[in-house]
């Protein structure tokens, strides 16, 4: 009796057992069809405007429904732009955030308080972060722009990138933080007892180790900051153009004149300002903009093409992300 | 355990068969902002005299004509009137029920909010972007008392599709030849210049933040928010102020019985040039996806009341009501509405 007790117990634990195993696959097959079904509605529902338009459509600057003609290169140069100088402002920002937490604060009230901000920082809504920016921020940048002599529109490719740096700061730091704990004692205190300084541990023990791991983090940020759509689309003026960088020649302008080079130097350096103040657009801030309302199915197709840029720039951009993790992995 | 379960599932899926047939107090439409505070108000009204909800969304009159082609609202609101080839495309025949009549008016941000005159010419111009700075020459003519700052024009218009932009493109595309080869008109056109924002509230929202800024809203946004209103030359050559008279002036001509027509350029004399009707659209036959008699009487019942109790609300929101002359097409529109063939009003 006691024989067939254990069998039927063995038999409903193999049981169990398998259904688990099933469910889990199950999900993941699940999640496979919907990455698949992603990958293969975008160009579906794209094709009219492929068809139209061609390679054309990523290097046309036109964006009219009424004539029928789209481009996507505002919106690329647009979201390349805004996201590429948040990622450059937010490095030093991460890195530090990292290193403090990491390294030099890693137990205690202050690190509590300071880890418990920072992940704060990531779980505001971002709409919250576009009121913000109108409320505060704008106002800030206009004052800025009318000091350098500037059109004082407050809204642009600069106050996105603001807004974006503060946004995407917390997941690269969050992942800096834990992989720089991860750093073993042991190669630290074998540097600490070489005579290493606090500094020269950091810097050549430390972060080599930790190299690849932040780089995941900040290539997770910039993925973050590539889709990011409210929070743009309110700041950034909504404008289909390009940004205009133009420099003007000077009047007169002379080889041999000193002044003339002063006022072309100038003139570049207010070309450069003009351009990255500038009010422009994004991808995700067009299809927000004008996908629930597109009058022709030429333009539903190009918005969704616009999406399919996005995810494939998006898709390059982390794969690019993960061969230099690979390469300048140490561990 | 499992009985209790069983009971459960059976109230779950009975309340779910219940709800359609108790909600006929409460009806959605989507569409125009250009209206908007007129419709909150009204359906505020209704509401508490009838206790029917109505639901409205303003997402601008590209959104409104959408979400009826999609038939994912009861009625839509918009201030482009559909053409009859848009409504051969949607495969069925759309009616349009204009609610009021409203000005679009130009707003800006000064210091000291100086009343401004603005000419048809000088009003292009700044749209077209070749007027850039708010102390030039033309401006300063047209307003000799006026000091006018050495400030840069920031052009805002809509960055969402929007009967607000084809009334005011409309306009500007009768009277400026420049305008109509370059730009023309539509819910959405392309800009010369200028920020976009979304919606009424963002355009009067960015105007009222930017100083120096200029776009154009409908009347109600620019006055609750205590912001100036420009006169606007009309084709006699007034400058006329945005009010309750002047936008009912302005619809002096002829109104046809589909009630489809642009009210811009108006020949009134004191007549402010830049109105236009807003419409309630809807399907001329209601019996499709399923809709039950219930659920177009209602509708109907509403859109009657908007028409004719509805429109003492208007003049203190500063939209003119529906005019004399077109009430009786108004009428004959909304009896034209039908339930499997059968009119639903009498």
């Amino acid at each position: 009796m006691t024989n067939k007790k254990d069998e039927k117990k063995g038999s409903r634990y193999e049981r169990n057992e398998s259904i688990f195993q099933w469910i889990l696959i199950v999900s993941s097959i699940i999640l496979l069809l919907i990455l698949i079904g992603i990958f293969v509605t975008l160009p579906l529902n794209s094709m009219d405007s492929i068809k139209e338009f061609g390679l054309r459509f990523v290097i046309s600057t036109d964006w009219s429904p009424q004539k029928e003609l789209f481009g996507a290169l505002p919106f690329i140069v647009g979201t390349l732009l805004t996201s590429f100088i948040a990622l450059l402002f937010s490095i030093p920002f991460a890195l530090s955030i990292a290193l403090f937490l990491g390294e030099y604060f890693t137990h205690g009230i202050i690190s509590t308080i300071l880890k418990s901000a920072v992940e704060l920082l990531a779980g505001i809504p971002s709409i919250i972060y576009g009121f913000w920016g109108i409320f505060v921020l704008v106002p800030v940048i206009r004052m800025l722009q009318i000091k350098l002599g500037i059109a004082p529109y407050g809204v642009g490719i600069f106050t996105s990138a603001v807004i974006l740096t503060i946004m995407i700061i917390p997941y690269s730091a969050s992942i800096g933080r834990e992989v720089i704990q991860l750093v073993p004692n042991d190669y630290k205190e074998a540097a600490y007892s070489m005579g290493a300084t606090r500094f020269e541990v950091i810097r050549q023990v430390i972060l080599p180790i930790a190299r690849s791991g932040v780089l995941a983090g900040i290539i997770l940020s910039l993925g973050r900051a590539l889709g990011e759509t409210m929070a743009v689309t309110m700041l950034i003026g909504n404008v289909n153009k390009l940004p205009d960088f133009s420099v003007a020649v000077p009047e007169g302008f002379s080889l041999f004149s000193f002044n003339s080079y002063v006022t072309l130097f100038d003139n570049i350096l207010k070309g450069f300002l003009d351009g990255v103040f500038s009010p422009s657009n994004t991808m995700a801030s067009i299809i927000a903009n004008e996908f629930t309302e597109t009058t022709t199915d030429l333009q539903l197709s190009s918005i969704v093409e616009i999406g399919l840029v996005l995810f494939i720039m998006t898709l390059i951009i982390n794969l690019i992300g993960r061969y230099i993790i690979k390469k300048t992995s140490v561990m | 355990m499992k009985n209790a379960l069983r009971v459960l599932l059976i109230l779950g899926l009975a309340l779910g068969l219940a709800v359609p047939v108790l909600a006929v107090d409460e009806l959605s439409g989507a569409g125009a902002t250009f209206p908007y505070p007129l419709y909150s108000k009204m359906f505020d009204a209704y509401a508490s005299e009838t206790g029917v909800k109505v639901n409205y969304q303003g997402i601008g009159s590209s959104g409104g004509i959408k979400e009826l082609t999609n038939k994912t609202v009861d009625f839509g609101g918009t201030d482009a009137f559909m053409s009859d080839e848009k409504i051969a495309e949607t495969g069925a025949d759309i009616v349009h029920i204009p609610t009021c009549l409203g000005a679009v008016v130009l707003t800006y941000n000064l210091e000291g909010s100086p009343e401004l005159k603005i000419s048809q010419d000088v009003l292009a111009d700044i749209f077209l972007g070749k007027i850039t700075s708010w102390n030039d020459d033309a401006i300063a003519a047209l307003n000799p008392g006026v000091s006018l700052p050495d400030m840069d024009i920031v052009v805002v218009h809509r960055s969402d599709g929007s009967g607000t932009t084809n009334t005011f493109t409309v306009f500007l595309t009768k009277i400026n030849d420049e305008w109509a080869d370059t730009v023309g008109k539509g819910k959405t056109v392309e800009w010369p210049t200028g920020l976009g924002a979304a919606k009424n509230s963002g355009v009067a929202g960015m105007i009222k933040q930017t100083p120096g800024a200029i776009g154009y809203v409908e009347l109600a946004y620019a006055t609750e928010n205590g912001m100036p209103v420009a006169l606007i030359e009309n084709s006699s050559g007034n400058f006329i102020k945005p009010d309750l008279m002047s936008t009912s002036l302005s619809a002096e001509g002829d109104i046809p019985e589909d009630t489809r027509v642009y009210l811009a350029d108006t020949s009134a004399a004191e007549g402010y040039p830049i109105t236009t009707f807003t419409w309630i659209i809807l399907y001329k036959e209601q019996n499709y996806d399923g809709r039950t008699l219930e659920e177009a009487k209602a509708l109907m019942d509403l859109l009657w009341w908007v028409t004719h109790d509805g429109q003492v609300h208007c003049e203190p929101l500063l939209y003119a009501p529906i005019p004399e002359k077109a009430v009786g097409s108004v009428e004959n529109l909304l009896k034209s509405i039908t339930y499997d063939g059968k009119p639903i009003l009498d």
